[in-house]
């Protein structure tokens, strides 16, 4: 049993013989180094927008510990900077972020047997990278007991950058370029998570059929498009998945 | 808005967003999942992520529909970038002066 644990450690942990929870821990965060970095020009640039726009520091740091997702943060303070109706911005920002709910759906299988203080820890920490690089990592190690720790890790770690990232930006009187392509960045962080996960003509097949979707309903209302480029996506998926015959 | 309508969609949002993260991994095992269901979250991140990388680098402008070509180009070279080198802060840079580079060109 003891070896069996050990060839799922990663092999620079394994050579310090760390307890598995702990070696878990450092390979999350390990993964997730590169995102953790490519999150903090976001998170100065959050921070700095939302103080430009009126809010407090104080404010700032509540969205950022609260809301805790760069995308729809930007999105309201653009909004709220725009004078738009609050109810609009607070339901466009949940649209936004609507595709949390898919990622819990995704991983839930993964956290069942934890107990009720777990899940409401490691929900609060969920995010689109921690998601991705725990799902890649579950799938090569699907019976590994202490799964969770290796999220814990991934997950924590953007966690603190995206905070003091915020705070720098709330604080620091950072000014923040006119004429920054911040949604062109926003995707290529996501472009760089997306790449590693097209795999096989299934996943190659579920890209194109969202891509395709997500383009022609971009001028849906918010979130709409993108809901339905992502249901269009794993119906594709699916579906290609059972012509080629493989699960 | 005024101080206080502004905790107040901090807070709504927040909430909301919790309760979105929390929703499967809270009822996991309250309701049984039908098999295909899990075959389907397999793909979750990749359409999810295309949905949301796809329009920031093509738009449809008008009846005729035109490609925005440096965003395009600038979205294909980093991702060439992501295949060979698999780093996201190398993506993100080269990326961004990709389409820095293009649109003085333009």
């Amino acid at each position: 049993m003891i070896t069996s644990l050990t060839r799922r450690i990663p092999r620079q942990a394994n050579t310090l013989a760390l307890p598995p929870r702990i070696a878990n821990l450092s390979a999350g965060l390990w993964d997730s180094a590169s995102l953790m970095l490519a999150a903090a020009p976001f998170g100065i640039i959050t921070g700095a927008t939302s103080v430009d726009g009126g809010l407090s520091p104080a404010m700032t740091m509540a969205m950022s510990l609260g809301v805790f997702a760069g995308a729809s943060q930007l999105a309201a303070l653009q909004m709220i900077a725009a004078g738009h109706l609050p109810a609009v911005v607070v339901l466009t920002a949940l649209l936004i972020n609507l595709r949390l709910a898919l990622y819990s759906a995704a991983i839930a299988p993964h956290f069942q047997s934890l107990s009720g203080r777990w899940k409401w820890f490691l929900a609060y920490l969920l995010t689109d990278q921690a998601f991705v690089i725990s799902l890649r990592r579950f799938e090569t190690d699907p019976q590994g007991p202490h799964r969770q720790w290796f999220y814990l890790g991934a997950a924590l770690g953007l966690w603190i950058v995206w905070q003091l990232a915020n705070a720098c930006g709330a604080l620091l009187e950072t000014r923040v370029p006119e004429d920054l392509p911040l949604d062109f960045a926003v995707a290529l962080i996501f472009l760089a998570l997306l790449v590693p996960a097209i795999r096989d003509r299934a996943t190659v097949a579920a890209a194109v059929a969202a891509g395709i979707t997500a383009v022609l309903g971009a001028d849906l209302p918010h979130g709409l498009g993108l809901a339905l480029a992502a249901l269009v996506g794993i119906a594709v998926g699916l579906w290609t998945e059972t012509q080629t015959g493989r699960t | 808005m005024s101080t206080l309508t502004l905790w107040i969609v901090i807070i709504a949002i927040a909430a909301g967003t919790f309760t979105l993260r929390l929703s499967f991994i809270q009822l996991q095992g309250r309701l049984s999942s039908p098999p295909w269901l899990n075959r389907a979250l397999r793909f979750v991140p990749v359409a999810v992520l295309t949905a949301l990388v796809a329009p920031a680098l093509v738009r449809m402008d008008g009846t005729l529909g035109t490609l925005d070509g440096t965003r395009l180009l600038a979205g294909v070279m980093a991702t060439g970038v992501a295949w060979r080198w698999k780093n996201a802060l190398l993506t993100l840079g080269i990326g961004v002066a990709c389409l820095w580079l293009l649109e003085m060109v333009r």
